[in-house]
């Protein structure tokens, strides 16, 4: 019964609006928060890799002494860290790093998840149950720890292997995601049909099965990418994320350890704190929002 | 059910398998070995040589594997290169602390997340539902590291009602009452930090879940027999919707370890996440080792807690 109301309110839907990004665009207007978080996200992005382009990172991150915790003033506008630097400018490009790899190792992780997900879900049987099974494996690691662990044994450690670490046991999410949907995709006509035509199963899978899939990627890479900025300046924050050299957010609040600085020297640590809040909150924001989109039931608009 | 339970515990040994082999790559890829925290780096060169062939460290890999395997069943799991103890005894003194932070952590979520979730999802669309939706919103995208910054800057050092670190008061006997009291004291700040942010996601599942039963047609018989309102919201919906939180029980455990470290970190609470970064920053590779295959069956454990709790709870999971 709750089948046939679903399938009745798509087909009004559908009737009325036949573009899906239509009831996106849609959506989001509707949802006030969104598009407010959406906004906010824009200016901030546009802000961070504008600004970030007129400073220099090698300035940024040399130690002076002779400033050190400085409060906010004319020449440091949000004053300066435990080596003299300017927090200002960390958190400009500690922003920009964050967001960079936060899309990297969505984007990454995403491709890997769609690849593994549509094989085990497209041809089902055996070698789902093998994949499944590596896939079940990796995900009852303990993923922060051995992240770490990784972190500290690897040798020539930059911001590359950092990411590949990361991506490296992040992918199993989306992957089973996709395997779900196209287990389901699979049984429709259109598949069989292209089967009866002699399509080959790769073509089926990328160019036939995938696009239908495209909402349900979107917003759960979205939704990711907000996880992983948190898990980059989390790792980050223990000191296990960037290189030093490299200011993050993560690093900005881990200043905040020193019980002096956490009390005294607010500049240091909230501005880092609020930024990397707001920054999950909003994309978060519109990710929910892409999912109302993508789900007929809980539509606001 | 006893056969789900035994055919989940028989996937469960390879996992296992899997995991002490990872771990042990892991070990062999550390820079040092069982040795090089052992002896005197200025002995002669060939003498080291001979006592690595002695103990062993030059055969294949898959010797040395089930040697150490087999070491690990014995529960000798090597010498800590730092504090010059056995690692299985200094792990058993840490896990004690993070046993007693998660139980506290754990019982603080579900004494949270119950009375939250069912205010919220009875009446939902009020202004207390609309209260706590927007709690769950944002705490759902708050880091746990950075929440718990906040709560040490308000209630460690801001009004300074809670000591900001360390397991117990120095100087108190063992075994007194003061010594329990100090210990939960100590806890209390730590542990509401994590369950504050954990409870989240129950809170979110508890009020879907309530409003999904509340449209049954089973609460509409209910009520037509005459139930009163708090019957039927005490005895069938709330039947309904708890039991599948109980099972996240075992997922939860598992969102504990990861949280531990951050929390342990912060709060300089002595339990083994903090064992493990620190071991981690010193290089006492044999306690990393024990400490990563500790956790990784810890969360093998927590996922096959949770499976078995789904299948008594639902039985359409037996079947498949």
């Amino acid at each position: 019964m709750e089948m046939n109301k679903v399938e009745l309110v798509n087909d009004k839907e559908v009737a009325i609006s036949p573009s899906g990004w239509k009831i996106v665009g849609r959506e989001i207007v509707r949802d006030k928060l969104a598009l407010f978080s959406l906004i906010l996200l824009t200016v901030i992005i546009i802000l961070v890799y504008g600004v970030s382009f007129f400073l220099n990172q090698e300035e940024i991150v040399t130690v002076d002494l002779f400033s050190i915790h400085e409060p906010p003033s004319e020449t440091h506008i949000l004053g300066t860290d435990y080596g003299g630097r300017d927090v200002f400018g960390q958190l400009i490009i500690g922003t920009r790093n964050s967001l960079s790899i936060g899309i990297m190792v969505t984007v990454m992780t995403g491709v890997i998840g769609i690849i593994f997900g549509m094989v085990a879900g497209y041809f089902g049987g055996t070698t789902d149950n093998i994949l499944m099974r590596i896939l079940d494996f990796f995900q009852v690691l303990p993923f922060l720890m051995i992240v770490i662990v990784f972190v500290a044994i690897v040798p020539k450690y930059g911001i590359l292997s950092f990411s590949l670490i990361m991506t490296a046991f992040l992918w199993m999410g989306i992957a089973r995601l996709i395997r779900s949907k196209a287990l389901q995709e699979k049984e429709l006509d259109y598949v069989q049909a292209s089967k009866t035509l002699g399509t080959s199963d790769l073509k089926i899978m990328f160019t036939q099965v995938l696009p239908n899939l495209s909402s349900l990627i979107i917003v759960t890479m979205t939704l990711n990418l907000a996880a992983n900025i948190g898990l980059e300046s989390g790792l980050s924050f223990l000191g296990f994320g960037f290189p030093e050299s490299t200011p993050s957010l993560g690093t900005l609040v881990s200043y905040a350890r020193n019980p002096q600085t956490l009390e005294f020297r607010w500049w240091v640590w909230v501005p880092a704190s609020v930024l990397i809040l707001v920054l999950m909150l909003s994309i978060n924001n519109v990710g929910q929002a892409l999912k109302r989109a993508t789900d007929a039931r809980q539509r606001r608009g | 059910m006893w056969k789900f339970t035994l055919r989940r515990i028989v996937t469960m040994i390879p996992q296992v398998l899997l995991l002490s082999i990872i771990v042990f790559i892991l070990a062999k890829m550390m820079p040092g070995d069982a040795l090089s925290g052992m002896v005197d780096p200025n002995i002669d060169p060939n003498t080291i040589a001979e006592k690595r062939e002695a103990l062993g460290l030059n055969d294949p890999w898959y010797q040395q594997y089930t040697r150490w395997l087999g070491g690990v069943f014995q529960g000798d799991l090597g010498q800590s290169f730092h504090f010059k103890m056995d690692v299985s005894e200094l792990v058993w003194q840490r896990i004690v602390n993070s046993f007693w932070l998660s139980l506290l952590t754990l019982v603080l979520t579900y004494l949270i997340a119950i009375p939250l979730g069912i205010t919220s999802g009875r009446y939902n669309d009020s202004w207390s539902d609309r209260l706590i939706t927007g709690y769950t919103y944002i705490g759902f995208a708050m880091p746990i590291f950075i929440f718990a910054l906040v709560m040490l800057w308000v209630f460690g050092f801001y009004l300074d009602l809670f000591p900001t670190g360390g397991s117990v008061e120095p100087g108190i006997e063992p075994g007194t009452f003061e010594y329990i009291m100090s210990k939960i004291y100590h806890m209390l700040l730590p542990a509401l930090s994590m369950a504050l942010i954990t409870t989240v996601s129950t809170v979110q599942y508890l009020r879907s879940e309530i409003i999904d039963t509340k449209q049954k047609d089973f609460i509409l018989t209910a009520r037509a027999k005459g139930a009163s309102e708090s019957r039927v919201y005490n005895r069938h919906i709330l039947r309904n919707s708890l039991l599948p939180i109980a099972a996240f029980l075992g997922y939860e455990i598992t969102g504990l370890i990861g949280g531990s470290i951050f929390i342990e970190n912060i709060f300089g609470y002595p339990g083994m996440g903090q064992l493990f970064l620190n071991s981690i920053l010193l290089r006492d590779y044999s306690v990393v080792t024990a400490l990563v295959l500790l956790f990784g069956i810890l969360s093998i454990l927590g996922a096959l807690l949770s499976d078995i709790i789904l299948s008594l709870v639902d039985p359409r999971i037996r079947i498949k």
